[in-house]
């Protein structure tokens, strides 16, 4: 995950001008469309398809909140940036909700004024090698050549790791994940090392993907998630129990499918306040009662949104992982809807 | 005094000269193994020429265009050409290339970008060849029919199609008769190109058709006993003031009353050689009148003309391109109102204009200083003012001279568009092949997209600076 530390510094002399944004969902539905900053072209996670159609797991979280505020999740409109311009986009107003698999981080927080209301996936940097070089742990990379992206974390990460485990290495720098692939493939470097979901994108794309392992090792902790501007507590309101309901919807078995089935048949309480049958939950965040119900209605609940788009039915195949709900041993929890 | 007995009456035919000093070999003996040093480097040039298309060939020539996925393309090239071979995979150039050529604007409109394309070449034919008739009307009669083949083939709808060839062949007409008038259209084109590309009501660009309309008329009015400075001045402010106070309420009266228009397309879904063909042209229309400002002004007696210039000129110059476009980008959403919408295009273009302007100056300068000081003098001894001196004497010989500097400018300036790609316009180049590259389908994919988007620039390129050698060999007057 790259970093912008000059940025840094510019957005928080202007941490005034966070006031100016005080009532971001007020201004969404004044505006009737969702202003999303997403990745450009991240496999899996946002990219337009041919159609021009952002497709992918993070663009179907801005489509889910647009759901829920707008009632409609065509009304979206994706502003691509580069992650250099990211959170500068956001702290100056030209996206309401970055959804750009940006990790959170204590300076993120703090010294950008972001918050980052929900962790949507729980990444980690990993390696990944060839089979014939016969290694099996990160820890035997003595020695190695390892590809890897200037101005990100991850380098840092990396020369952490290997100073911790007093080995030794030399890096091969690259500027993006096609350059990554080609040099470790010609044979540049002996190891590829990105965020796991990253390399499992890349491995999928070889043409040989038996011939290459990612190491059991993940060296740092990713948390990937939404950010808002610091500040405007309704509206990260908003983004967290949108996140939350499409975790709830998978923990009750809600899906798109189902939904209308559910929604006539149900007597669980929570399912019925969650649908906005029972109670006043969604008025009590600024929204339609039936907000979380679109937004599920959306692109599906968590689970069928993962599978969709990354999961094991998709070329690029990553288990849930930490990414399971709570009560099949992951992470992903959701505050109960009462 | 001579006896010789034998003196020949009729010339000998020439013998024909000796293998080793005619034909290919002499050629190759002269050129390309005239030494030992030269031999040697042959070889080797030949080595690296054969290494290189021994390694290529067979990737292009195993190329496949019909296919799903990179995976199908492999399964095709491992069928065809067996397991050691690898082969291009130009199915995603044929899935994609629409993105590529117009990134995300919309496909039932991809006409408009098309005509204006058209548009473009038909009105540069009277800047590129004044009055020439013959070159005017093969340039224009071949851009007719290449944009009409274009157009029917996007199938925008019959009725469309009849009206823009009688449009076509209106223009090839013009070009016959009378080439000159086309400057009319290439007067019109950028409000044309901005009504097309971005569409919407037809009374904004009236609008600011109109602002040039008031400039025209004040400049006319008050340049008798203002002079030309001041009343070029007082027409700037004038067409400012209609276009920033007056301009908007107009046309929105203007809009409410007849609502006139075509489908409004945003900004943020131009991409592609789109977004590069607007910023660029953009750009290097509107640079090099503000160059030759710069540069004149640069030269000028007026102290305080002469600082700004020099100190414009001497910043944009010193500061690289992406740090001017992440201004754009970034300082400037501070600056403006928030949720003020000054759209990013515009706000790139301007600045790539200012940054290409500042570089043009300095090339025009280095035109003005080739002038022998002569010529200055024989325009002020002819009694002609400042203005006429440099628009009849100076300016035609100085720009002669930096013909070659303003299109190589002209050149970076075009290749330079592609950084936008920074601060997250989609650029052919990097933008549009990042987003390619992300699909699942298409992921693991590298030279194809690369090869395709550089083969369109170069021919660009290469077309101006043709063009460029064309152009001083027209206008080469000395005998040198």
């Amino acid at each position: 995950m790259k970093k912008t530390m000059f940025l840094g510094t510019l957005a928080a002399t202007t941490v005034l001008a966070g006031a100016a944004f005080a009532g971001t969902l007020d201004d969404v539905k004044a505006r009737g469309e969702l202003l999303c900053g997403a990745n450009p072209g991240l496999t899996g996670f946002a990219a337009p398809d041919a159609n021009g159609e952002y497709q992918g797991f993070d663009a179907a979280l801005c489509k889910a909140i647009a759901a829920a505020v707008l009632g409609d999740a065509t009304k979206v409109k994706f502003v691509p940036l580069s992650s250099e311009v990211r959170f500068t986009a956001l702290a100056s107003g030209e996206v309401d909700v970055l959804v750009r698999n940006s990790t959170a981080t204590y300076s993120r927080d703090n010294d950008l004024k972001l918050d980052f209301p929900v962790i949507n996936y729980y990444d980690g940097q990993g390696f990944m090698v060839k089979k014939d070089l016969g290694v099996s742990s990160a820890k035997e990379l003595d020695g190695a050549t390892v590809c890897i992206q200037t101005g990100t974390t991850t380098e840092l990460n990396l020369a952490d790791f290997f100073k911790h485990n007093n080995i030794t290495y030399t890096p091969v720098t690259v500027q993006d994940d096609s350059e990554a692939q080609r040099n470790y493939l010609a044979g540049s470097c002996d190891a590829f090392t990105t965020d796991a979901s990253g390399l499992a994108a890349v491995r999928s794309s070889f043409p040989d993907p038996e011939n290459h392992i990612i190491l059991p090792e993940i060296i740092s902790k990713e948390p990937l998630g939404p950010a808002v501007r610091h500040g405007d507590n309704q509206w990260g309101d908003v983004v967290r129990w949108t996140y939350n309901a499409l975790l709830i919807a998978e923990e009750k078995g809600i899906t798109k499918a189902n939904l209308a089935e559910v929604e006539a048949s149900s007597t669980d309480p929570e399912v019925r306040r969650l649908l906005g049958l029972e109670g006043d939950m969604g008025v009590m965040l600024g929204l339609d009662n039936a907000a979380f119900k679109n937004a599920i209605l959306a692109n599906g609940n968590y689970g069928e949104i993962f599978e969709a788009t990354i999961g094991t039915s998709t070329p690029i195949g990553l288990a849930r992982g930490l990414n399971a709900l709570w009560t099949q041993g992951g992470l992903q929890y959701a505050a109960p809807f009462r | 005094m001579s006896d010789s007995s034998f003196v020949r009456t009729q010339m000998l035919p020439p013998e024909v000269p000796p293998l080793t000093e005619r034909g290919l070999v002499r050629w190759m003996r002269e050129n390309l193994f005239s030494s030992v040093l030269n031999t040697v480097l042959t070889l080797a040039g030949l080595a690296f020429v054969i290494y290189a298309v021994a390694a290529t060939l067979p990737w292009f020539l195993n190329g496949v265009w019909n296919a799903k996925d990179i995976k199908e393309c492999r399964e095709i090239v491992l069928a065809n050409a067996g397991p050691e071979a690898t082969g291009a995979c130009w199915a995603l150039i044929r899935e994609r290339w629409h993105q590529f050529l117009f990134g995300f604007y919309p496909a039932d409109l991809y006409w408009r970008p098309v005509l204006a394309l058209g548009l473009l070449l038909v009105s540069l034919a009277p800047l590129l060849y004044y009055s020439m008739r013959r070159a005017n009307l093969i340039l224009v009669g071949t851009v007719s029919v290449l944009t009409l083949i274009a157009l029917a083939l996007l199938a925008p709808g019959a009725a469309l199609l009849v009206l823009f060839a009688g449009l076509f062949a209106a223009l090839t007409a013009v070009a016959w008769y009378a080439p000159q008038k086309l400057v009319w259209l290439t007067l019109a084109f950028p409000l044309l190109a901005f009504a097309l590309l971005w569409g919407g009501s037809v009374w904004g660009p009236i609008g600011v058709a109109a602002g040039f309309g008031i400039l025209a008329l004040v400049y006319s009015l008050t340049k008798s006993f203002l002079g030309v400075v001041v009343a070029t001045g007082a027409g700037v402010v004038a067409a400012a003031v209609w276009w920033l106070m007056v301009q908007t309420s107009v046309t929105t009266a203007l809009h409410g009353a007849i609502p006139l228009g075509i489908q409004a397309v945003n900004s943020d879904q131009f991409g592609g050689f789109l977004l590069a063909f607007v910023i660029g042209v953009t750009a290097i229309g509107a640079s090099l009148p503000i160059g030759i400002l710069l540069a004149l002004g640069r030269r000028s007696d007026m102290m305080l003309i002469k600082t700004l210039c020099v100190g414009f000129i001497e910043f944009v110059r010193g500061v690289p391109l992406i740090t001017v476009l992440f201004v754009a980008t970034l300082l400037l959403g501070y600056f403006l109102p928030p949720q003020s919408n000054f759209d990013l295009i515009l706000r790139v273009i301007i600045l790539v204009t200012f940054f290409s302007a500042a570089y043009l100056a300095e090339v025009i300068r280095g035109g003005l200083a080739a002038l022998p000081k002569g010529q200055y003098e024989a325009a002020d001894a002819l009694g002609l003012d400042y203005w006429q001196a440099q628009r009849l004497i100076i300016m035609p010989q100085a720009l002669k001279v930096s013909i070659p500097g303003i299109v190589s400018s002209f050149i970076g300036l075009f290749k330079d568009t592609t950084l936008v790609a920074f601060v997250g316009l989609m650029d052919p180049l990097k933008g549009v092949t990042t987003i390619v590259r992300a699909d699942v389908a298409w992921k693991g994919i590298y030279w194809e997209p690369y090869i395709f988007v550089g083969a369109i620039f170069f021919a660009v390129c290469f077309g101006m600076s043709r063009y460029s050698m064309y152009l001083e060999r027209k206008l080469k007057t000395d005998h040198r």
